[in-house]
């Protein structure tokens, strides 16, 4: 079985893996992190986005061998030092959430947008996240809170610099 | 009973009270990942389960051989109909659904055999290698023939009609104008994000724990043990977390299945669905076929209304009499008319079982009545608002089942606050392709895109109708901490992402005020205290909520008692010395009435619920595309209790609406279904779903607990009409049927 080198939210695992094992299901099964869920099997729904070296990617559609040597930052490695991100923190205080399930994969989508456009408009949002599916919220909410996250981030961003 | 006493709860309002937008106990937990689903539950000895599922839609079977799926590695158990501890039938309202199929399968999916395996992989190779030989029995797929046709086959024993309910008032069906149509809904899923799943532990006293994503624990139990053949408190439930409900957790799927393989291999057993299983594994909303007829005098009053409505239950029980219920009893809408003659039909076919999904009954119902009324708008030449507001109920109505409507119901000034709403631009020939309908995958430059704007008015029944015994329990106990006075608040009432956990710790922090409680902790809903009812039906604000609020109120006697007696001492210091006290009560709302069998008449609703809509669309009449420009709504809830809350609850009820008018169908062809994934079933994403315009009105029910009034469902009515409305207004065309697909406008 192929040997894989991966870092995951900042910790190193080496191990064995099937060729055909999904990212997603190294993941959960084999590392334990559960965060990251599945919705759909099929690449539709983005629950399981994850940042794959900088970019989204939805986890099921990246087999563990691609994941080869790569730094992959999940929900749960997203929050430093005990402190949410901003994200987060706006996804929770603008009820852009019910039963959260497409919650790790909307954030992780939306992290991987702001770094294209931090500010972006409404419409941009919507662009942003056409491939993440909510059942609950009727995006309406989602969007307030990737706009307010933004204005969080780089408001951070400037009062670090 | 609980009258209105809004006094205390406003003098004693917190921060976090309710009227707040206080934030979701388990916000954090679900941004951070931490949130358990029943997907994520792991236990290191566990083993996975897997269900072998019937291809056919009709058949009869002869022989299973569980030989070569015993024989394969690292398989614990293979199980059949023989291996059902108990009584080898379930269900909500009939138990007659098998739990593995007997002699014969009735649905393509049902349910055949288990396998335990020591790898989820294993397992479904080793379901896969069952052999079970079957013979192919003629399907009953046609609702209208399986409904009318003595020659038809028979699905069950009982006859092909579940339930038909008549509702009759009235005399007079002759009128100067009428209209008439011909409807049709299709199969919509419920299409939750988080896939059934389950984890069963078998346990010392030779019962089982059971952790489950459900609506409905004690139901659930009770289903469950006689299966097992178990006494109920053998069978205990605990609610893991839920990835969405909307009606399609309300029946069984692995439940049992998880624990006959727990009780046999004394190993815990995960069962965890997949995407295509899952369309498999619930019910559906049930497809309708309607007829309806209006009569009204030429200054559009209406004179009578006659509607045959035909809804294909499939091939068991599930929900469908309550479905029928709802069809009939608000079958047309929030309207007064004096003469009915309504029919509601619920039957059985071999398609896919369907049951409760958010408006069950009520939401195939209105798609037929608000196409009428926007038929009879143009016969009588007014428009779709005058035409509604000139017939709206209001408070002192009458429903057609003779029921009083005794709570305010404003729905001619919604309508008018909604008519009365800004228009949003228009979008002009040559715009960016991103605005125009179909986006980015638009062929044109927009030469052929209509403006089209409808409007929907829809009326749900809240909590559970037609004498029913509804009710729910809580648990409230408040004990001293070192940072004071602490409540815990206990409830089987499952969180199924509605909200509902911020609001009973909201009611409880509200009541529980004086005893200088601020902290609440919600135990975790299981079934070691007393049942909660159904999280659907709009029901568990008022439900839960009220007995919350009345379990607190209890404790707030006691406390107040003590106070009397010791008027030294500061609430800290009360509790301190008394603590805890703890009360647990049960709340019902006002009963109901069954419906007559043959008139439908009688109070069979609790509470009624109002949401209009108004869409805007533009449509290209040559592709037949259609974008949703805007939605707005106007809702009458009774009593804000989380604003935030209950704005996601409209957005989102409305978005499922969207998805019924313009994409969602589960299609299915002789019985099979054709399209059970996300690549083929679609459902509304962020660019389907425009920004929505709204009011909330604040009319109190004198009823209900705080004067609230369900809200999760009526959006899910109205906004499926006026999308239908403002796509007929910009083609012309007549589109009798939801989902509208291209080919209905571009190729009819």
């Amino acid at each position: 079985m192929p040997r894989i080198t991966v870092t995951v939210d900042g910790v190193t695992y080496e191990e064995e893996v099937e060729p055909r094992l999904l990212l997603v299901h190294l993941l959960r099964d084999r590392l334990g992190r559960t965060g990251t869920p599945i919705g759909c099997d099929t690449t539709n729904c983005g629950a399981c986005t994850v940042m794959l070296d900088g970019r989204s990617a939805k986890s099921c559609s990246v087999l563990a061998v691609q994941a080869d040597g790569c730094d992959v930052l999940t929900i749960e490695g997203l929050a430093a030092d005990g402190r949410l991100h901003p994200l987060q923190t706006a996804f929770h205080e603008e009820h852009a959430l019910q039963c959260g399930y497409c919650t790790p994969g909307m954030i992780m989508a939306a992290l991987d947008l702001l770094k294209e456009d931090p500010d972006p408009s409404e419409e941009a949002v919507r662009e942003g996240l056409e491939g993440n599916l909510c059942r609950c919220t009727g995006y309406c909410n989602i969007v307030r809170a990737v706009r307010r996250g933004a204005q969080a981030m780089s408001g951070r961003e400037v009062s670090a610099s | 009973m609980t009258g209105i006493d809004t006094r205390a709860a406003e003098g004693a309002r917190s921060a976090q009270g309710i009227g707040q937008s206080a934030p979701r106990p388990d916000g954090v937990l679900k941004v951070t990942g931490e949130f358990a689903y029943s997907s994520d539950l792991w236990l290191d000895d566990m083993v996975w389960g897997a269900t072998l599922r019937s291809p056919h839609p009709s058949a009869l079977i002869r022989s299973i051989d569980v030989g070569p799926a015993l024989a394969m590695p690292g398989v614990l158990a293979v199980l059949t109909h023989e291996d059902v501890p108990g009584d080898p039938f379930y269900g909500l309202e009939r138990r007659h659904q098998p739990v593995l199929a007997v002699d014969r399968v009735r649905y393509q999916g049902e349910p055949v055999a288990l396998v335990a395996a020591d790898h989820p992989e294993r397992a479904r190779r080793a379901a896969a290698a069952i052999v079970v030989d079957y013979e192919v029995t003629e399907a009953v797929t046609d609702a209208r023939r399986a409904a009318f046709d003595p020659a038809c086959p028979r699905v069950h024993e009982e006859g092909n009609v579940l339930r038909h309910q008549p509702v009759r008032t009235g005399s007079v069906f002759e009128a100067p104008v009428v209209v008439s149509g011909e409807y049709e809904v299709g199969m919509q899923d419920q299409a939750f994000l988080g896939p059934e799943s389950g984890l069963a532990v078998p346990a010392e006293d030779g019962g089982v724990d059971l952790y489950i994503a459900t609506q409905w624990l004690h139901v659930d139990r009770d289903q469950i043990a006689p299966c097992l053949g178990l006494p109920a408190e053998k069978v205990r439930l605990t609610l893991a977390g839920v990835g969405g409900a909307f009606g399609a957790r309300e029946d069984l799927s692995m439940q049992v299945h998880a624990c006959m393989l727990a009780l046999r291999t004394g190993r815990p057993v995960k069962i965890v669905y997949g995407r295509e299983e899952s369309f498999f594994g619930h019910v559906h909303r049930h497809p309708a076929r309607m007829r309806y007829e209006h009569g009204a005098t030429r200054d559009g009053r209406l004179v009578y209304v006659k509607a045959e409505i035909l809804l294909d239950g499939g091939a068991y029980c599930s929900s469908s009499p309550a479905v029928v219920g709802n069809a009939a009893s608000l079958g047309v809408g929030p309207y007064e008319v004096g003469n009915v003659a309504v029919d509601a039909y619920g039957v059985y076919t071999n398609n896919p079982p369907c049951g409760a999904m958010r408006g069950f009954g009520a939401v195939q119902a209105c798609f037929a009545y608000e196409s009428q009324m926007d038929l009879l708008a143009e016969a009588c030449g007014l428009s779709p608002v005058e035409i509604r507001r000139r017939n709206a109920v209001s408070q002192g109505s009458h429903l057609i089942t003779g029921q009083l409507i005794d709570a305010p119901a404003p729905l001619a000034d919604m309508l008018t606050e909604l008519e009365s709403f800004p228009l949003p631009a228009t979008t002009g020939t040559g715009s960016d392709l991103r605005d125009l309908p179909g986006g980015v995958s638009q062929t044109t430059r927009g030469e052929g895109v209509r403006r089209g704007v409808g409007y929907g008015v829809g009326i749900k029944n809240i909590c559970f109708s037609e004498g029913f015994d509804d009710y729910s329990t809580a648990r409230v106990r408040v004990e001293a901490t070192p940072d004071g006075p602490h409540a815990l608040v206990h409830t089987a009432a499952a969180e199924v992402g509605q909200g509902l956990v911020t609001v009973q710790a909201q009611i409880a922090r509200t009541e529980l005020a004086e005893l200088g409680v601020e902290e609440v902790t919600l135990v975790p809903a299981d079934t070691s205290v007393g049942s909660a009812g159904s999280s659907s039906a709009s029901r568990q604000s008022y439900m839960t909520g009220g007995a919350v609020k009345t379990a607190c109120e209890a404790v707030r006697e006691r406390f107040r008692e003590l106070a009397a007696g010791h008027p030294g001492l500061s609430p800290a210091e009360l509790v301190e010395r008394f603590g805890p006290l703890e009360e647990t009560r049960e709340y019902r709302h006002r009963p109901t009435r069954p419906m007559d069998p043959l008139t439908g008449q009688g109070d069979s609703h609790t509470q009624l619920a109002l949401c209009v809509h108004r869409a805007v669309v533009d449509v290209d009449v040559e592709l037949g595309l259609v974008k949703v420009v805007e939605l707005a709504a106007v809702q009458d809830v009774g009593r804000v209790l989380n604003l935030l809350a209950l704005e996601g609850q409209i957005h989102g009820g409305s978005a499922q609406g969207l998805g019924l008018a313009l994409m969602e169908e589960v299609q299915v062809v002789d019985g099979r279904v054709r399209n059970p994934s996300f690549t083929d079933y679609l459902i509304p994403t962020i660019l389907d779903m425009p920004p929505m315009r709204m009011s909330i009105l604040e009319n109190a029910d004198p009823a209900a607990p705080y004067g609230l009034r369900g809200a999760g469902e009526p959006p899910t009515l109205s906004s499926t009409p006026a999308i239908a409305a403002a796509v007929r207004a910009a083609t012309g065309r007549p589109l009798p049927r939801v989902p509208i697909r291209p080919q209905d406008i571009a190729l009819p």
